[in-house]
């Protein structure tokens, strides 16, 4: 939760829209966390602020973009991938941050996700999953774990849940991380090596949705948070066929993949650009 | 060249530097130029994963600064519809051309229609204003796709260029002006202290001056019914002042925006209406009808949206009735017959799909009707 109040003096004023404030995130909802982590990882970065953009999808994730007082870009359910693809390739110049949710990105958006990463398209991905559709109430979603109830699955969810760190890596993203909100040290320094790093980074972000998910599965707000410092594991470098959510088993943490590798702009400008014409 | 090429050089010639496209007959050739084109001139072609991803991404090319459009046919177009729908709501210019193909569903894929202009209308959800504009040659592709980039910059709105198969791969000689004297608009800026912008406060024009990523201004879109500030708000209150922005910054400049051609009209008793490749068999129409001593004429509809509804109804008052020739069952002949009044008879002469329609269809049905 973000923790802003107009009198307060909060060291990320500048970054909010105070005038936003107060935001319609739940109370217990982990997407706040994320979301200041996020913004405090982009005023330590030392990145253009001026030149950097927040581009995000539809649901409670997606709402993230309405707050943060930079040119902020609210788009279509599952777009914000293609529509920030177009930005950057418009103007490379710009730092492109996609913020939204697990629904958002990987159900309605696996597409473009998917593709995204394929070309290394250089932005930041900072998915907020929640293993639900908060929003509206409390749907499966593409990863909500096996036998999880949510009010579209009554009796279970009887569907296998993705496991985002390897689709990302499979599709090609050149930098995946797995954080919790509880673990926000790892978690900023994660999303500032992100922003820093040229290609298309992931980190996923694993948040309680207590009053749809939390709820309907015995788990409170308090409760998310202790399953999360007790019931994971950092490994570094884990390869992402080890990542499956499964927190009786105990769910890894950690960065995963860093590579450097030529992004979408780069090839482009070498592969389809007249010699004479590539500048800088 | 043809038809398809002449939009992308059309595109070219009024700045256009951002293509995002899916390939789709009989489209192809649109992306295939940009492509080979683009990054010739400093621009950005890009081949989306789909036509979803393809509109989004000109959305997010414009907002970045770019002009940009895509070219796509039917089953692509219905893809695209939500995000034209983001670009209304957001007030981003960009172009979509659609190269209309015979549909329902997949239809007849190199074979050519004019079905999709109630979808071009109507086809996104909600209440809206548009502008489509409808050629029917390649030159006229050509500069119309320059003219809906200038009305798109303009009024802050996508436009549709709705050509079809027909003229799309028909090769006919292009004229292509010095670019000096091309006549290009672009949108207005903001001027003025970045911290007091309000991305929706209306210029006296009645439309905002739109700032881009990366100025400074710190603005916020959103496809949320929204305030000056760009901000969400959920009231009806709100609602109301937005929609009677993007509604009126087109009803309050039809004259600016409609464009029409007469030909034999001024002493015409029967008024046929057409545009697009179907204007080629109406001039025959009226030749024809007229040595028969038939005393017709042809309004060709350059804009298609917003309708010249004044137009029809001020001809109604004098003429003895419409045809209107298109290919599909009756579409844009349903906007004459609204637009008559009941005050002078309106016939369809129309088509599946397919084919163009022949003159003699026309010369039939002015036998039959008058
Ligand atoms: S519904 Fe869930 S995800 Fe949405 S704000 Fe509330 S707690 Fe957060």
């Amino acid at each position: 939760m973000t923790q802003t109040k107009k009198s307060s003096g909060h060291p990320l004023d500048g970054l909010l829209r105070l005038d936003r404030i107060p935001h319609i995130w739940c109370p217990g909802c982990g997407i706040g966390t994320a979301f200041s982590s996020c913004l405090i990882a982009m005023k330590t970065s030392g990145i253009d602020l001026q030149k950097t953009v927040m581009v995000s999808g539809i649901g409670c994730s997606g709402r993230g973009a309405g707050y943060v007082n930079l040119d902020s870009y609210h788009t279509t359910h599952g777009r914000a991938i293609p529509f920030a693809t177009g930005m950057k390739l418009a103007n490379p110049e710009l730092n492109v941050v996609v913020f939204s949710g697990d629904g958002d990105l990987f159900a309605i958006g696996g597409n473009h996700f998917i593709h995204a990463a394929r070309r290394n398209v250089d932005m930041t991905i900072i998915c907020i999953n929640n293993f639900n559709y908060g929003m509206t109430g409390g749907q499966v979603a593409p990863t909500t774990p096996y036998q999880a109830k949510t009010t579209t699955t009554p009796a279970g969810n009887p569907e296998r849940p993705f496991n985002l760190p390897l689709l990302a890596y499979a599709s090609g993203a050149t930098y995946v991380s797995r954080w919790t909100i509880l673990h926000t040290r790892d978690l900023m320094e994660s999303i500032e090596e992100a922003l820093k790093k040229r290609g298309f980074s992931f980190i996923e972000v694993l948040a309680p949705c207590p009053v749809n998910y939390g709820r309907r599965n015995r788990e409170k707000a308090l409760d998310s948070l202790k399953i999360y410092q007790e019931r994971t594991i950092i490994k570094n470098d884990a390869h992402p066929t080890e990542l499956d959510i499964d927190f009786d088993r105990g769910v890894i943490l950690g960065k995963f993949i860093d590579l450097d590798q030529p992004t979408c702009t780069e090839m482009y400008d070498k592969t389809c650009r007249p010699k004479d014409l590539l500048y800088d | 060249m043809t038809g398809d090429v002449a939009c992308a050089e059309g595109g070219l010639a009024a700045g256009c530097l951002f293509f995002g496209g899916y390939p789709i007959t009989p489209a192809t050739e649109v992306a295939e130029r940009m492509s080979e084109r683009l990054p010739e001139i400093g621009g950005t072609f890009i081949q989306m994963e789909d036509e979803i991803a393809a509109m989004a991404s000109i959305v997010g090319a414009s907002c970045a600064g770019v002009k940009s459009m895509t070219a796509t046919s039917g089953p692509g177009f219905s893809l695209m519809m939500e995000n034209i729908g983001l670009a209304i709501c957001t007030e981003t210019p960009c172009v979509v051309a659609n190269v209309q193909r015979a549909g329902p569903s997949t239809g007849l894929p190199t074979q050519g229609a004019q079905a999709d202009m109630m979808q071009a209308r109507w086809g996104s959800h909600g209440h809206y204003e548009i502008i489509a504009l409808a050629p029917s040659s390649p030159q006229e592709i050509f500069y119309q796709t320059i003219t809906a980039f200038n009305l798109s910059e303009k009024y802050r709105l996508p436009v549709l260029v709705m050509t079809d198969e027909m003229i799309g791969h028909l090769s006919e000689r292009v004229i292509i002006p010095d670019a000096k004297d091309i006549k290009t608009v672009s949108r207005t800026r903001p001027k003025g202290r970045k911290d007091r912008f309000k991305p929706y406060r209306p210029g006296p024009d009645g439309i905002a001056p739109m700032a881009i990523a990366g100025e400074g201004y710190n603005i916020h879109m959103t496809g949320l019914t929204h305030d000056e500030r760009g901000y969400p708000v959920m009231t009806v209150e709100a609602q109301y002042e937005m929609m009677d922005r993007i509604m009126k910054k087109v009803r309050q400049n039809l004259d600016d925006i409609i464009e029409t051609e007469g030909y034999r009209l001024d002493d015409a008793e029967i008024v046929i209406v057409s545009y697009g490749v179907s204007s080629r068999t109406c001039l025959a129409a009226v030749d024809e009808a007229r040595e028969l001593g038939i005393k017709a004429g042809f309004l060709k509809l350059i804009t298609v949206w917003p309708f010249p509804e004044d137009l029809i109804h001020r001809l109604a008052e004098r003429v003895k009735g419409f045809v209107t020739v298109e290919i599909n069952l009756g579409q844009i002949h349903l906007e004459v017959e609204r637009c008559t009044a009941g005050k002078a008879p309106a016939f369809l002469v129309g088509h599946p799909g397919g084919t163009i329609i022949p003159p003699e269809r026309v010369i039939d049905l002015l036998k039959e009707a008058f």
